[in-house]
Order: structure tokens, then C-alpha cells, then sequence
């Protein structure tokens, strides 16, 4: 199954630790470019129905922009901006 | 002091695999879209359809080449069962939040019973717009869900309203709710019940609630009490608690073939296929089994099951085939040909238990052939299901490929499996 032209794999570096859960530390996107993911504002178990799946949903902030970062078993997405 | 009612609610995921593969497709959304099986191995009929698909009247069960006909712009999927096995998985650890009787009944459906969580969440009502609300929120598909004081009305009540929808049967309105409802629409009312109740002026549930027991009982039964007690609401059925493995009663495996089978030879080839991937099942679950039975269909879709009792317990696919065989001469004359076979392994025994020995038969032949059949097992598990087989599966190639074990497989579950 292709996924969706809005669902975008992304690598992620990531802080494992033994007493606390996992923290999403930056994104890298399609072009090379890495993000550090400032904070992480809230985790819960989400669907996207925009890029098409259910996961792990991270609300992160990245410089001044709040965005989604789905952990789908055990792949990263993000849901592509598209402007209006 | 009677006992207060108990607090049951039914789960059902709606089109569940149509949703769940729109939920990754987006772009599909608002098309006619159903998921069918493989139409080249003659899998071809529809699984699950969207709303839209719907309105077209497009039925689940039905063949693709019909469906196309009503909709000839229906988009069609290939099931992706592991995709939807996740789903099923991520919805129990959801319902787990609640309670832990969660009982599944299938892949998409499930019974819980709340009584012990009232305190907790709130009424079942409360509790099924809940779970209603965080599995859209959180699975993406809808479910509608069911609320009653017994599993029979819950799972009535998940059917009255559909997609994304609570309903509530209470012990004041269920005459009002479900007394009106077609006869079929009662669970274990199938085909040939709903015949011969119409047959005796019997429509609505309320007509099976209102006949006289005896009456019912007389023309099917003990089950036209169960029918009788289930209409009157007094399903007393428990709801299984999570991760009670159901006690295995048989295991069997059947197949539609890639084509119609014409000869003996070629039941040959499916029935070894059938049987190692039962006598593995049988090992792999530590039974062995005394009776073998098979079930046949013909191109015309007339069916019928024969069994018979083995000399011994057995697990050795050889031997199971062999009684397949001997049942499907005894039992067959090939006036038509067969499109679909299965075997099953019935009165199961542990692998432990002991056996009469018969002085005819080669005991220590019988244990090198099982073990023999331990060590295809274990081949199988390292290198792959194709990488050692029968000779038989060589003569002909269309017939020989496949793979009952690790195909895809669901096997029918039983209400009364908890009680």
C-alpha cells in the first residue's frame, strides 16, 4: 500500500531512558534538513485522518511552530503542510 | 435479594476493513470503496464496503463481477490482515481501560461487561459514548455500540444504529425495541431457522418471545428455548475475561481451490496440503485427534460434512488424509466437481494422554512418522513453508501452491465458547 501523498515519513533522533518515556529529540525531513524539536506538549494515542494512519500522536513545538509527530509501530510520520 | 442487572455492552467497528483502509487512503475517501478477496483464486467476493459502496447495494459476501455490475466505478482493496489484526489489537487495549472481560467475537466485534466499572466511568451508556468518542478519536474508525443488561440485546442494540452510534436496551424498553425486529435478526436465527419459524407463523422476536416454550422446544429442540430465553431477555451468558484462550474443540481447514477439482488426483493434492497444515496445527497445540472429518462443495455450491472415527489418535497428516480420502470415496461419485474441501480434526485429545494400542499396527512406526513430521515442522519454521513438501504437490502447479498454515485464516468463534 503506497501511503498517502499528506503522510510524510521522517527520520527522528530520539532520548530512550530507563525511567522516563521516550523523548523525540529532532526530526529529520525529506530534503536532509534537521529540526530540533524544542518541546513536546502532549503524547497520546491519535488517528490522523489527514495523512492517513493511528498511532502515538507528539504535539511538538519547533522554533515557533506547533506540529504532529505520529510514531505508527515503529515509523515517524508527519502530516505535510499544504497551503491554502 | 435479586441480583441488580448486569451491565453489557457490544462493540462493533463499522465496515471495519473498508474503514480502516480509507483511513490510510485518504484520497479514496467519499468513493465507492469495498475490500474483496483475491478474484484470481477465485477469492472474489466483497469483505467489507463504505457507505458509499452501500448505497449502491453492494452486500458483503457478494462476488465481485455482481458488485461491479451495480457499481461499475467501485474502487476494489486487497485485504491487508495484518493491518487489521493491529487495529483489533489497538481496540482491546483501548477496552481494557474499562473492564477486564472483554470478550472478542471476531476480528471487529467485542462484548464487555462494565457492571464492576459503573462506579468507575459512569453508567454503560456513559461508558459506551466514551469508547465511542476516543476510538474515533484515536483508531480513526467508528464504532457503534450496544448497551443492555445481557450480551444477546447489547449485540442487538450495536446493529440498530449505524455508523457511529450508541444504543441503550433497558429492562423497560425492551419490548418496545426489540420485539419488533425481524425473527433473522436474533442471534443463532440463521437461513433455514428463519424459514421454518415463518413456515410456523413466526416473523418478529416478539412472536419467538410470546410462543409457548414446549412449542418451540418441539420443533427445534433445546435450542427453541435458547431462542425462547434470549428473546425474553434472559441471557445469562458471562462475558470471557481478556486473554482467556477459548478451549480448542476441534481444528480444520478448508479451502476454495484456484480451480474446480475434477478427479481424485486432484482432491489428493489438497487434502495432503489440508492435512499437514491441521496435523501441524493439532502438534503445534499438543493435541492429537479420534475423529477426521471433511467437508465438501460442489460447483453448485450444495455442501455436506462426513466424518469418521481412526483407529488411533493421531497427528500424523499422512494418516489424516488417508481418512479423508476413504471418506471422500465413500461419499463422493464426482457427478459434479468440487470447488471448495476441507478436513477437520474433532474429539481432541492431549498429546500426553494415554492410548490403546492395537496389535495390527507398527506402534514404533507410527512415532518415527510423527516425528518425522516434528522435523518438516521445524524446516518450515526456519526456511519457509515451500522450502520441503509432498512430491504430490508437483503434479500440478496450480493446485499445489498454497499454503493453508500461513495464509491468512479466521476461524469461526462460538457464543457459548465462555460459558
Amino acid at each position: 500500500m503506497l501511503p498517502s501523498a499528506n503522510k510524510v515519513y521522517v527520520a527522528v533522533k530520539a532520548l530512550f531512558t530507563p525511567d522516563a518515556p521516550l523523548k523525540p529529540l529532532s526530526i529529520t525531513w525529506e530534503d536532509g534538513t534537521e529540526y530540533e524539536i524544542e518541546e513536546v506538549l502532549d503524547v497520546c494515542r491519535a488517528a490522523s485522518l489527514k495523512a492517513g494512519g493511528a498511532g502515538i500522536r507528539y504535539s511538538v513545538r519547533i522554533g515557533k511552530t506547533m506540529t504532529y509527530l505520529f510514531l505508527e509501530e515503529s515509523n515517524w510520520f508527519v502530516e505535510r503542510r499544504t497551503r491554502r | 435479594m435479586p441480583m441488580p442487572d448486569r451491565s453489557i455492552l457490544h462493540v462493533d467497528v463499522n465496515a471495519c476493513y473498508a474503514s480502516i483502509e480509507l483511513l490510510h487512503r485518504p484520497e479514496l475517501r467519499g468513493l465507492p470503496v469495498a475490500v474483496g478477496g483475491d478474484a484470481e483464486a477465485r477469492h472474489g467476493i466483497i469483505l467489507a464496503k463504505s457507505e458509499e459502496a452501500k448505497a449502491f447495494g453492494i452486500k458483503t459476501g457478494e462476488v465481485l463481477w455482481q458488485a461491479r455490475q451495480k457499481c461499475p466505478n467501485l474502487v476494489v482493496l486487497k485485504p491487508n490482515y495484518q493491518l487489521y489484526l493491529r487495529f483489533s489489537r489497538m481496540l482491546r487495549e483501548l477496552l481494557v481501560d474499562y473492564t477486564d472481560q472483554v470478550e472478542s467475537f471476531g476480528l471487529d466485534e467485542c462484548w464487555l461487561d462494565v457492571t464492576g466499572s459503573t462506579h468507575l466511568f459512569g453508567s454503560g451508556t456513559e461508558i459506551a459514548e466514551k469508547i465511542r468518542e476516543r476510538v474515533k478519536r484515536e483508531l480513526g474508525v467508528t464504532v457503534s455500540v450496544g448497551a443492555s443488561f445481557n450480551k444477546v440485546f447489547a449485540k442487538l442494540g450495536s446493529d440498530m444504529k449505524k455508523p457511529d452510534a450508541v444504543t441503550a436496551i433497558g429492562r423497560e424498553d425492551y419490548k418496545e425495541k426489540v420485539w419488533p425486529l425481524p425473527a433473522e435478526e436474533l442471534l443463532y436465527v440463521g437461513r433455514s431457522t428463519k424459514h421454518r419459524l415463518n413456515k410456523y407463523g413466526i416473523f418478529t422476536i416478539g412472536d419467538i418471545a410470546r410462543a409457548d416454550p414446549a412449542l418451540l422446544q418441539s420443533w427445534f429442540g433445546k435450542w427453541g428455548l435458547v431462542l425462547n430465553w434470549f428473546s425474553n431477555g434472559m441471557d445469562s451468558s458471562p462475558v470471557a475475561r481478556a486473554g482467556d484462550e477459548a478451549v480448542i474443540k476441534s481444528i480444520g481447514n478448508s479451502t476454495t481451490t484456484p480451480r474446480d477439482l475434477t478427479c481424485e488426483q486432484d482432491a489428493k493434492i489438497i487434502f495432503y496440503m489440508l492435512s499437514e497444515s491441521v496435523a501441524s496445527r493439532l502438534r503445534e497445540a499438543g493435541f492429537r485427534c479420534k475423529t477426521v472429518q471433511i467437508s465438501l462443495r460442489d460447483n453448485e455450491l450444495f455442501s455436506f460434512e462426513r466424518q469418521m472415527i481412526l483407529s488411533q489418535p493421531s497427528c500424523i497428516s499422512g494418516e489424516l488424509c488417508v481418512a479423508a480420502m476413504k471418506l471422500l470415496r465413500g461419499n463422493y461419485s464426482w457427478q459434479k466437481p468440487l470447488r471448495s474441501i476441507g478436513i477437520r480434526g474433532c474429539d481432541l485429545v492431549p498429546v500426553g494422554a494415554p492410548a490403546q494400542l492395537t496389535l495390527l499396527e507398527d506402534e514404533n512406526q507410527r512415532i518415527r512418522r510423527e516425528q518425522l513430521e516434528h522435523t518438516v515442522d521445524d524446516i518450515r519454521r526456519r526456511f519457509g513453508h515451500y522450502s520441503i513438501g509432498r512430491a504430490v504437490n508437483h503434479l500440478d502447479t496450480t493446485l499445489g501452491r498454497i499454503d493453508p498454515k500461513g495464509d491468512h485464516t479466521i476461524h469461526p468463534i462460538g457464543f457459548f465458547r465462555a460459558m
